[in-house]
């Protein structure tokens, strides 16, 4: 019954195909795509969490908090406790996050805007600043990260953390789809166009922000934790610091907020356009990828989604 | 459904293209050279002081090697008769994307070894990616202990000596040259090198000047904060007369710029452990009677001291760049020596090409002359290489109108490290036994 229902979700059959058809390239590609791919899908599940919030109007520019505390979970639980498992750091990375995002939002719920963008801004730049002066935090070093085992079986290669990341972002991509469907998905919009109507209604619209937002940190905490797993090493400026948090809502608005599975594409898209442009151009490759921003604002404003909503066989079918 | 399928498909076979495209290019490539990719700063504040030289160094030693130029006992051509084909890659962005990029130099970039860092931040990232991708990386500059103490690498080596060597000489060269010290506070930037530095040089004065006592809030600012007004003021407040550093990169000239106009340097005596380069940029404005060292025989340290191997390197470096080697030159340069001295050996016991074993197996204790002294990787399992390390005081030569290190003292390995296998820490707490300097 949820099976066919789900199966009748055009968005659901085609993220799980999708997910599907790149696991089964993941095997044929040389290391280094894998690795790409794997930083891209796992920047993508955090973009996944800031469009959650994106779609009720709201910005955050401080994600790199929970993109962080996933992160750092899954480095102090190693270096606290000594676990490795890949379930476990995902759970706890997840966790973590949920739980810190929950206590914010009480805060957070109440504002909008610019108000919301710089507040969470600030949250974040606290645990930045945390971690910078701690020693036992690693300071500015963090730490390493070691290879991750599943069930005490320690891999040989990457693939299958790859199919664990590929995994959560089908999770992640059809859950959220599921969510958007139901009444409180549905209310997103609604909060964004007029809050007072929805209040009207019987919602509460605090609470409805308020659940957007800790889905919206678990589901960073959790692609926090993946990167740390993917890459084997945290540190305060590429996990925590505002410029990650910046990453994240450019990477938003290349991908566009048309669907569930945008964010994945724009977030690989990202990770590779980054490195070609670093190895073209070492001293300015930050250009490429600002005119890249540039260029989508101007000439596809509903990002790199928009693309694929021009293919001839979506028209096609939209005709139908 | 069916459609939904198949656009899927059609969407990742491009996506797919997207990302496989590139690997036509770089995978054809037949292996003639040797590829060996040379990591330092070339953005950021450190770029000036520490990456840019350093670059230099290993750039003027692969050249003069590839083409046999150097002086004996390296003037043979060729690393093992082989070329090396050095690429140049930026150090700055952090461990995470330094890690990124190792990982692509390795696995896209196809390079057979990687040598340099600066940062030991970025050493200790990069040694557990180095064992996991088993390729041979030797570090140049970094000085933390904790990369061989606690850990046991098989591809990682450092051709430069650590923290405790710095430490240990700065508190030998304050006894024998400054004397009476009867208090002393640090200023050290937040990171690995920085906290490491303070506790040895910490324990090492408790040991060596009993009499001195040192402070218990020493300056922690981050590194590369580039502003340092709240620190100064703290420093000038407390009582200590000496005051340690281990500032490098452009942290170092920013807090000599800083401290001097407010007269900082007239009432504190200031040690600066690897502030060498400071010393060559700023000229004039850097205070005269300072104590700096280079971390080696390097740099200003050894500038006038007569050699072969240190008047070429002086002489084809000012020839090229226009001024003189600093510190990083020298350490860049040691490191491709220790990686030419490796090859050779290998390939005389191979009798061939050498592969990344034989040279790894011929690296390990290796003991090789450098530049302006001798160098022997003995501790850390054969990784981790000791040297002597000196100080001198600043002062202004008028005649060739630039600065110059008087009372300079350099101490022999054994007084300022540990024997094989013992740990830094519990060896200086010991009082440095078998260190009788």
């Amino acid at each position: 019954m949820i099976i066919k229902a789900l199966s009748a979700d055009r968005t659901i059959s085609w993220v799980v195909a999708s997910f599907a058809i790149l696991a089964i390239v993941g095997l044929m590609v040389p290391n280094w795509v894998l690795n790409g791919t794997m930083f891209g899908l796992a920047r993508g599940l955090a973009v996944l969490g800031l469009l959650v919030l994106w779609r009720t109007g709201l910005v955050s520019f401080g994600h790199a908090l929970y993109f962080g505390l996933g992160a750092y979970a899954v480095a102090l639980l190693e270096k606290y406790t000594g676990v490795s498992d890949v379930f476990v750091r995902l759970a706890v990375a997840l966790a973590t996050a949920a739980a810190v995002g929950f206590m914010l939002g009480f805060v957070l719920r109440n504002h909008r805007g610019i108000f919301f963008a710089m507040l969470s801004l600030a949250f974040s730049m606290v645990l930045y600043g945390v971690l910078i002066k701690s020693e036992a935090l690693g300071s500015t070093d963090g730490f390493s990260v070691s290879q991750t085992t599943i069930l005490g079986w320690q891999p040989e290669t990457k693939y299958p953390l790859f199919l664990t990341i590929i995994l959560t972002g089908v999770v992640a991509a059809v859950g959220m789809q599921i969510y958007f469907r139901s009444a409180l998905g549905h209310l997103t919009t609604a909060v964004r166009d007029n809050e007072i109507r929805v209040e009207y209604l019987g919602y509460s619209v605090a609470q409805a922000i308020h659940i957007k937002y800790v889905l919206s940190a678990a589901l960073t905490g959790a692609a926090g934790g993946l990167f740390a797993m993917a890459l084997g090493q945290v540190d305060p400026d590429s996990m925590v610091n505002w410029t990650v948090s910046g990453e994240l809502v450019f990477i938003s608005i290349l991908s566009g907020p048309g669907s569930v599975a945008a964010p994945f594409i724009g977030a690989v898209a990202f990770e590779f356009l980054r490195t070609f442009a670093f190895e073209l151009a070492p001293h300015a490759w930050q250009l490429i990828v600002g005119g890249t921003l540039l260029g989508i604002i101007l000439f596809l404003p509903r990002g790199l989604w928009s693309l694929i909503e021009r293919l001839p066989m979506r028209q096609e079918r939209d005709r139908e | 459904m069916k459609k939904g399928i198949f656009r899927s498909g059609a969407l990742t076979l491009a996506l797919g293209a997207f990302i496989g495209a590139p690997i036509v290019t770089t995978s054809a490539f037949a292996e003639e050279t040797f590829k060996v990719a040379v990591v330092s700063f070339l953005t950021g504040p450190a770029a000036g002081p520490f990456g840019e030289p350093g670059r230099h160094g290993a750039e003027l030693l692969i050249d003069a090697i590839n083409d046999g130029t150097m002086p004996a006992p390296y003037d043979s051509v060729g690393f093992g008769g082989v070329q090396i084909e050095g690429i140049f890659v930026d150090e700055s962005g952090g461990n995470a994307k330094q890690v990124a990029e190792y990982r692509n130099l390795i696995e896209k970039q196809n390079v057979d070894a990687v040598i340099g860092y600066i940062s030991s931040g970025s050493c200790m990232a990069i040694a557990p990616v180095a064992e996991e991708l088993q390729t041979l990386t030797i570090m140049s500059v970094c000085g933390t202990p904790r990369l061989f103490e606690g850990n046991d690498w098989q591809y990682t080596f450092r051709t430069q000596a650590h923290a405790v060597a710095d430490s240990v000489a700065a508190a030998l060269y304050i006894r024998d040259q400054l004397g009476d010290v009867k208090s002393y506070t640090g200023i050290n930037q937040n990171y690995a090198w920085g906290q490491d530095s303070w506790k040895f040089f910490d324990i090492a004065m408790q040991k060596l000047t009993p009499g001195s006592s040192g402070s218990d809030s020493p300056q922690f600012p981050k590194i590369f904060a580039g502003q340092y007004g709240t620190e100064i003021s703290t420093l000038l407040l407390e009582d200590a007369d000496l005051v340690h550093s281990s500032f490098w990169d452009g942290d170092i000239e920013a807090f000599v710029l800083q401290a001097s106009v407010r007269g900082f340097f007239d009432k504190k005596r200031f040690i600066s452990v690897a502030g060498a380069s400071a010393v060559d940029n700023l000229g004039k404005r850097f205070p005269e009677g300072t104590v700096v060292g280079t971390r080696g025989e390097y740099g200003i340290l050894v500038r006038e001291q007569e050699g072969e191997l240190n008047e070429w390197f002086i002489d084809t470096y000012r020839e090229r760049y226009g001024v003189y080697p600093l510190e990083s030159s020298y350490q860049y340069a040691q490191t491709v020596l220790a990686l030419k001295a490796a090859m050779d050996k290998a390939a005389a016991e191979s009798g061939g090409t050498p592969n990344e074993d034989q040279i790894i197996a011929a690296m390990k204790g290796l003991e090789f002359q450098s530049l302006a002294g001798n160098v022997s990787l003995a501790l850390g399992n054969g990784h981790q290489a000791v040297h002597p390390i000196g100080y001198g005081i600043t002062a202004w030569d008028e005649e060739s109108n630039s600065p110059k290190l008087v009372d300079i003292r350099i101490y022999p390995t054994h007084c300022i490290l540990p024997p094989v296998n013992q740990m830094s820490e519990a060896w200086l707490e010991a009082a440095m036994p078998g260190a009788d300097c």
